[in-house]
């Protein structure tokens, strides 16, 4: 069986999760022996525009952007969305609860109309994903999982619980003990719970659960006598996109 | 000698982020050379607005992957300015800890994953596993130990969690401290087999001096902290930025070009090497005599050697903090200080991996952001790229358009780009 050829690329993000790739390490050489990477900028020269899998990190944020997802969209058979940008929007959707043009006008001022830029979308609003690897950065772990079904040919198994069952199964104190606001509750986990065990509270960079329970964040909350507000903004943070679900391309 | 050249690299390969070179050339005059820079505008200043001061080195984090940790610190010492915050002497040593490994994980990327393969006549590192196995095991080896001191101190690889103002979440372990110290210690042989095939590579001759930037201080290699250096001879107090530099707007590049005392400066590790090479470490000094390299060095090309003995420097002085901090331990008590919000303004200075770096928030009395600037290190190299560029075309300009492009794309490489954080522009009005 012939190895699947695979194109690693970047649209607008903080390349962290092509990064991560990279910071495979000592799994690295494993992987590329098992995979054939055919197109991959940051990290080599030359490229092929024939590959099955692409695995795409970055939100759509200009019209450029468009153009070279649907490029994309056209040849690979299977797309992978790597990171929190690519898979919900991310923190790149602020922009859109600023404004669009509001933020040309305050970054730019006269010159706005030089820039090309359009309301920020994860990349399922054009093209059809297969696979999500949530996270800002994503769990490498996960990224090697997804990798590694897509050559045998299953079905990566991603979790639909919350963050909470990780934290307890690594014996963490709850963070709203010590007054910290965190969304575990509701965030989807996967992570090994990293935020809350380095005490620093889950924003749901991995996005929600499905179906999750709203109610039960509220009884949290009122018991530790915390404000709605202070969660709608942490949700914010990386799920401002997320209003426009409902029109996530099925193909 | 070719008469016309028609060049255009877009984009470019192993540099983070998007640029496109660009070479035009008619009946032997050049029409257009330069770095265009078609990256997205990222929109960060825009979005920093409204948030409250617990976030913006969250969200600057984001900036960029591989100098999340360099973000993160500009971002939390221009809250700390703003809000008057002092911090104690183990979160300023264990911040320098972790500022040190970032600037090795980057510094080993860029000089043998992405520069390396060049000077191996190879497209990317993969090819060198068969060809060098033992140059990228060690490339492999230094990356994860870097990771690693990051990730022990600031909880993650990229976009670390524990680092907040104030300080920091949680503390290492105390054994954690120690294991760190094993890691640094280890990574020894793996300096001198590098040193060894450094020595091998031939470098382009290459020499246009320039203006050189960065932070100094007077008793260590400055990454954290500093007053900011020219070699033109000024220091100013990093908060006093504006008074020295200057950007404007070109119409190719959706990131700034900047001025200083001249038409263009440099900043990154051969301007931090020629401004503060006195304050290296003994043996960072050996491995830069061993590799030709002396300060002040004018060869663009040598960033990729001033790189490597950077790592070599930050491993060194690394031990040094540790066996500080372990001489009373860890206090857990002094993890954090305490941190009320206020009005004011504050700017945060930092060598990020590539340079120079600057943030500049002011915050209102709910300590909310009401505005922000940030300074990108490869924003000011663009206007000194093209001037190398400039110069260095003619040096090549008998070679096949092949090489003459792949010429090109390595003097690029060898500034380390780190084009999506660069696409800023400044609210600020310009003096005129």
């Amino acid at each position: 069986m012939s190895k699947p050829k695979v194109g690693i690329f970047g649209l607008t993000g903080c390349g962290g999760c092509q990064l991560e790739i990279l910071n495979l390490e000592d799994q690295l050489i494993d992987l590329v022996s098992a995979i054939d990477i055919v197109h991959f900028t940051e990290a080599i020269t030359e490229y092929s525009d024939n590959y099955d899998i692409a695995l795409v990190e970055g939100s759509v944020t200009t019209k450029h952007d468009i153009e070279r997802l649907e490029h994309i969209g056209k040849i690979a058979k299977i797309i992978v969305a790597i990171g929190a940008c690519a898979c919900s929007g991310g923190l790149n959707c602020l922009k859109n609860l600023y404004g669009v043009e509001k933020a040309k006008e305050l970054v730019y001022g006269d010159k706005k109309d030089w820039i090309d830029t359009v309301e920020t979308k994860p990349i399922d609003a054009y093209v059809k994903v297969d696979y999500y690897a949530r996270g800002c950065p994503p769990a490498r772990a996960e990224i090697v999982d997804i990798v590694k079904s897509l050559i045998v040919g299953k079905i990566p198994e991603i979790p639909n619980y919350p963050v909470c069952i990780e934290c307890k199964r690594l014996g963490n104190t709850c963070l709203y003990e010590f007054g910290i606001v965190c969304m575990g509750p509701i965030a989807r986990a996967g992570c090994d719970a990293r935020c809350p065990s380095a005490k620093s509270g889950c924003v749901a960079c991995r996005g929600f659960i499905d179906d999750p329970n709203i109610n039960a964040q509220k009884d949290i909350l009122a018991k530790y006598n915390l404000t709605v507000e202070d969660i709608m903004e942490k949700f914010n943070l990386y799920n401002a996109c997320k209003k426009d679900k409902n029109e996530q391309k099925t193909k | 000698m070719a008469e016309n050249l028609n060049i255009e690299v877009s984009p470019i390969s192993r540099v983070e982020g998007h640029g496109d070179l660009v070479i035009d050339m008619k009946n032997k005059k050049v029409e257009k050379l330069m770095l265009r820079i078609p990256e997205s505008p990222r929109f960060f200043e825009a979005m920093l607005v409204g948030r409250n001061w617990t976030e913006p080195s969250h969200i600057t984090s984001r900036i960029c992957g591989i100098c999340s940790v360099a973000h993160t610190y500009a971002s939390i010492k221009a809250t700390e300015a703003a809000l008057g915050v002092k911090i104690n002497d183990q979160i300023l040593k264990l911040r320098k800890l972790i500022f040190h490994h970032e600037c090795v994980q980057s510094n080993t990327l860029h000089v043998y994953f992405l520069a390396a393969p060049d000077f191996l006549g190879a497209g990317s590192v993969f090819p060198l596993v068969q060809t060098n196995p033992e140059i990228v095991n060690i490339a492999l080896r230094l990356k994860k130990m870097a990771n690693d001191m990051v990730r022990i101190i600031g909880g993650r690889a990229i976009h670390p969690i524990t680092t907040v103002v104030g300080g920091f979440t949680k503390l290492p372990a105390e054994q954690e401290m120690y294991q760190m110290r094993d890691m640094l210690k280890s990574a020894y042989p793996d300096l001198e087999a590098s040193l060894k095939f450094f020595k091998t590579l031939k470098l382009p001759e290459f020499k246009r001096e320039t203006e050189y930037i960065s932070i100094t201080d007077n008793k260590e290699y400055a990454l954290y902290d500093g007053k900011i250096k020219s070699s033109d001879g000024w220091i100013i107090d990093g908060k006093d930025y504006l008074t020295k530099i200057k950007e404007n707007v070109v119409e190719h590049s959706t990131g700034k070009h900047c001025r200083a005392s001249r038409d263009s400066y440099m900043v990154g590790a051969l301007s931090r090497f020629n401004n503060n090479y006195d304050k290296l470490s003994d043996n960072a000094k050996t491995f830069a005599e061993e590799l030709g390299l002396k300060a002040p060095c004018y060869n663009t090309f040598m960033i990729n050697f001033a790189q490597f003995v950077e790592i070599v420097h930050s491993i060194d002085d690394s031990i040094k903090l540790i066996d500080d901090l372990m001489q009373s331990g860890l206090d857990e008590n002094k993890a954090m200080v305490n941190v009320k919000p206020k009005a004011g303004r504050g700017v945060g200075v930092v060598e990020a991996p590539r340079g120079l770096l600057i943030h500049d928030y002011t915050y209102n009395d709910e300590g909310k952001v009401t505005k922000a600037n940030l300074i990108i290190p490869t924003n000011m190299n663009y206007a000194n790229v093209e001037k190398d560029m400039a110069d260095y075309l003619p040096l090549v300009i008998n070679k096949s358009e092949d090489e003459i492009t792949l010429a090109m794309e390595m003097l690029i490489r060898a500034y380390d780009p780190c084009i999506s954080c660069s696409t800023h522009f400044l609210n600020v009005k310009l003096n005129k």
